[in-house]
């Protein structure tokens, strides 16, 4: 009954498994790949919390390192206490079967038998004594191996079958000691196959020779005690795995929601609201988070406020140039203008000089007018005001529009457009500037060989390619074409009256319109420019119905 | 070009040069710098026509505009360096019959100031009936029913212009050059405000004209749809 009383006493403690650490768990990628493999949708839905939440992984992180320590610790425990029953049982068993042995062989002794058969009956009577009661204890009485007598006694008690062959070696090999083994009979009442402690040792009867007795003692209760304590550590740990599951997730909780509060706010101060801030209370690493993040606002704020009026001030002052300058521009113009009527009555310097006086004043118009434009755009003060348009109309208008300057340049204008309805939602007096603007570069920079205009459209888009087959682009120049005053060449001579504006204009005309106005050439064989615009001003372009650039366009020879 | 011409400007380069300009156009030139004397002024000289400047000491341009439009009709030009749109649409909110742009060229100015002045020249005894509106142009008069009805000269044209021709569609370009007298593309909203301001006059219920009606992506027509 003690191993018992212990066995209780252990299964009692076993809740109280002490927290490890463990090393790393390969069970968990494993686990994760398993349960991926499960069931697509939950696999997809579990891939997705692992990647997005900080506290689903913690949680399961936990939960299996905590299912591999418990784990662990269990086996050992439950092996600890398996063995030490089994070693208290023989132990026990070994103290029983010497006693019983003893009392068999004063029993033998006493028997004043002299045939087999007396003998065997003898032999029988003692043994049946010697089982225990209630299957406690079973008998094998067997000849021994070395057993030479050429009398044998009648078949007594259970098979010898049940004894291994090398515990009978044993036995027969050092027949002064006890021998024990441990086996697995098959419970006699029944059911599953039980451990059992075998005990041999063996009796030298004086008629027939030396017989082996072994005792069989089945671990009925040791087993019974051990599935108790295995259900009992399923069950507890179980509960602990749940347990620090939870503990794991009001910790991380206590983490991610700060975090998470964090990011709201700071992607509510991305999208502008500069007086957005965080809440931090205490001295704890959380609120140390907030406040710092608290002053990288303030910094920011500032920061922007500074820039913001800084550049306002620019624009104004900007602005404010351009407008004072035009009432005293005016009158100048006014008087240009009238000395001008009347320069046939001047000799041919001043008239020339009156002229010149005149173009002049016309380019300074254009420019301050350009300027203002810039202004306007950089203020964010400039609107969109759109109507639906046929870009057909606007190019042909555009194209008549330059048709005299052509003429001049040698250039031919040329319309090339397919099938495809042209009619967007657009500013036709901006979409009308950024064209004038491509088509008069095209024709100032194309060497008076032929301009092409090329116009189509798709489902998203409407798109204007404008082709000269002049000097063209060197590489990298492209990207700055748009640039404010830049010119190709510093040391070219200027011809034109361009302000250097106009391109940067159509950039900021094209953006307002969420349009792409984009620039590709080769040195010495042309240029393309070509305009995207949206065909309603709330759905995005997808792509353009026009290729940017054109393998087709060849070097001049 | 006969008429006469009241120049409210404060400055006095550009008013000295506008009045060389104006007067060798055969026009008698008024001018008055000073913002708050120019309605004053106005009444005394009763001119055919009014050249102002928007941004002005004493009083403001758009002011002036509003005093001058709640006691008379004539034909009044602004002059303004600014081409933002919230000082256009409120200055020809305020009754302003056309704006341009400084820096301008004389011609362009004098193309304006004529379509302004044009119906000082004796028209043709004319009767056009739009809806149920009886126009004389001529008498420069628009009656409904026998009622007559108070529309500045701006309006006047521009009413005539679409009832010459109905249900012929005009666009805004179109109804610039003829009302107006550009001579190049202008601004478009000009014509926007001086319908609205004509229908709230004409038309019965001005959210849904009958008389001036707008043809989506074209311009507008006179007579019904």
């Amino acid at each position: 009954m003690s191993e018992l009383l212990r066995s209780e006493g252990l299964r009692r403690d076993a809740p109280a498994v002490p927290d490890d650490d463990g090393g790393p768990p390969p069970i968990v990628a494993r686990t994760t790949r398993a349960l991926v493999r499960g069931s697509g949708r939950l696999g997809r839905f579990i891939v997705r919390k692992w990647r997005t939440s900080l506290q689903f992984r913690v949680v399961v992180t936990t939960i299996l390192l905590g299912l591999l320590v418990v784990g662990l610790l269990g086996t050992y425990l439950f092996r600890a206490i398996g063995t030490g029953l089994e070693n208290d049982r023989i132990h026990a068993s070994q103290l029983d079967a010497r006693r019983q042995t003893t009392q068999a062989v004063a029993s033998f002794q006493s028997t004043a038998a002299t045939s087999i058969d007396s003998l065997t009956n003898s032999a029988k009577t003692i043994l049946n004594g010697l089982a225990g009661p209630d299957q406690t204890r079973y008998v094998v009485f067997t000849r021994g191996l070395r057993n030479t007598n050429s009398r044998v006694l009648g078949s007594i008690g259970l098979p010898d079958s049940l004894i291994s062959r090398s515990l009978r070696e044993a036995v027969s090999a050092d027949p002064s000691r006890q021998h024990t083994q441990v086996i697995q009979i098959d419970d006699p009442a029944g059911g599953s196959r039980v451990p059992a402690v075998v005990v041999g040792s063996q009796i030298d009867l004086s008629l027939v020779g030396p017989y082996d007795l072994y005792f069989i003692y089945p671990m009925y209760s040791e087993t019974l005690t051990l599935e108790r304590i295995a259900r009992s550590f399923l069950i507890g740990g179980f509960i602990l795995i749940l347990l620090v599951g939870a503990v794991a997730w009001v910790v991380a909780r206590q983490v991610v929601v700060p975090v998470r509060r964090a990011s709201v706010v700071a992607e509510r101060l991305a999208a502008g609201n500069l007086g957005e801030r965080m809440s931090s209370r205490g001295h704890d690493e959380l609120a140390l988070l907030g406040t710092s993040f608290n002053a990288m606002a303030d910094g920011l704020q500032t920061q922007i406020h500074q820039l913001e009026s800084l550049s306002r001030v620019q624009q104004r002052f900007v602005s404010d140039v351009s407008h004072e300058l035009r009432t005293p521009l005016t009158t100048i113009r006014m008087a240009a203008d009238l000395i001008h009527d009347s320069r046939n009555d001047f000799e041919p310097g001043i008239a020339r000089s009156t002229e010149l006086l005149h173009n002049e004043l016309d380019r300074f118009e254009d420019l301050l007018a350009d300027l203002l434009e810039i202004s306007r755009f950089d203020a964010g003060a400039a609107a969109l005001d759109t109507d639906p348009t046929d870009l057909r109309a606007v190019v042909d208008k555009v194209v008549s529009a330059t048709g005299s300057l052509a003429r001049v340049r040698g250039s031919q204008i040329q319309v090339l457009q397919d099938g495809t309805s042209a009619v967007a939602e657009v500013d036709p007096r901006r979409v009308e500037r950024i064209l004038r603007n491509l088509l008069v570069n095209a024709v100032e920079h194309g060497d008076g060989l032929p301009v092409t205009v090329h116009l189509s459209g798709n489902d998203t888009a409407v798109a204007v390619v404008v082709e000269d087959h002049g000097v063209g682009l060197r590489p990298g120049e492209a990207s700055l074409v748009f640039n404010r005053f830049w010119r190709a060449d510093p040391a070219r001579a200027r011809t034109t009256g361009g302000t250097g504006l106009g391109l940067a204009i159509s950039l900021e005309d094209a953006r307002l319109h969420s349009g792409w106005l984009q620039a590709w050439g080769e040195p010495g064989a042309g240029s393309r420019f070509r305009l995207t615009l949206p065909r309603h001003t709330d759905s995005p372009i997808v792509t353009s119905p026009l290729p940017l650039s054109s393998p087709g366009l060849r070097r001049r020879t | 070009m006969k008429g006469s011409v009241l120049i409210v400007d404060d400055d006095l380069a550009l008013a000295e040069m506008l009045g060389i300009v104006l007067r060798s156009e055969g026009l008698d030139v008024t001018h008055v710098a000073n913002g708050s004397e120019a309605v004053g002024v106005f009444r005394e000289v009763r001119p055919d026509l009014v050249l102002l400047d928007v941004m002005l000491p004493g009083m403001d341009g758009m002011e002036i505009c509003r005093r001058i439009r709640a006691e008379s009709g004539v034909p009044i030009v602004m002059l303004t360096a600014r081409t933002d749109t919230v000082d256009v649409v409120v200055g020809l909110e305020n009754g302003a019959d056309d704006y341009v742009v400084k820096p301008f060229k004389s011609q362009e100015l004098i193309a304006r100031l004529r379509a302004r002045l044009r119906r000082t020249d004796d028209p043709e005894p004319e009767r056009l009936e739009v809806g149920d509106l009886v126009i004389d142009v001529a008498g420069h008069s628009v009656k409904r029913n026998g009622v007559r009805l108070g529309l500045t000269p701006l309006e006047f044209d521009l009413l005539v212009a679409l009832a010459r021709k109905p249900r012929q569609v005009f666009s805004r370009e179109l109804l610039l050059e003829q009302v107006w007298g550009y001579r190049h593309a202008g601004d478009t909203r000009l014509v926007n405000v001086h319908v609205q301001r004509l229908r709230s006059k004409i038309e019965r219920d001005p959210e849904h004209p009958e008389i001036v009606v707008t043809v989506r992506g074209v311009g507008y027509k006179a007579g019904p749809s």
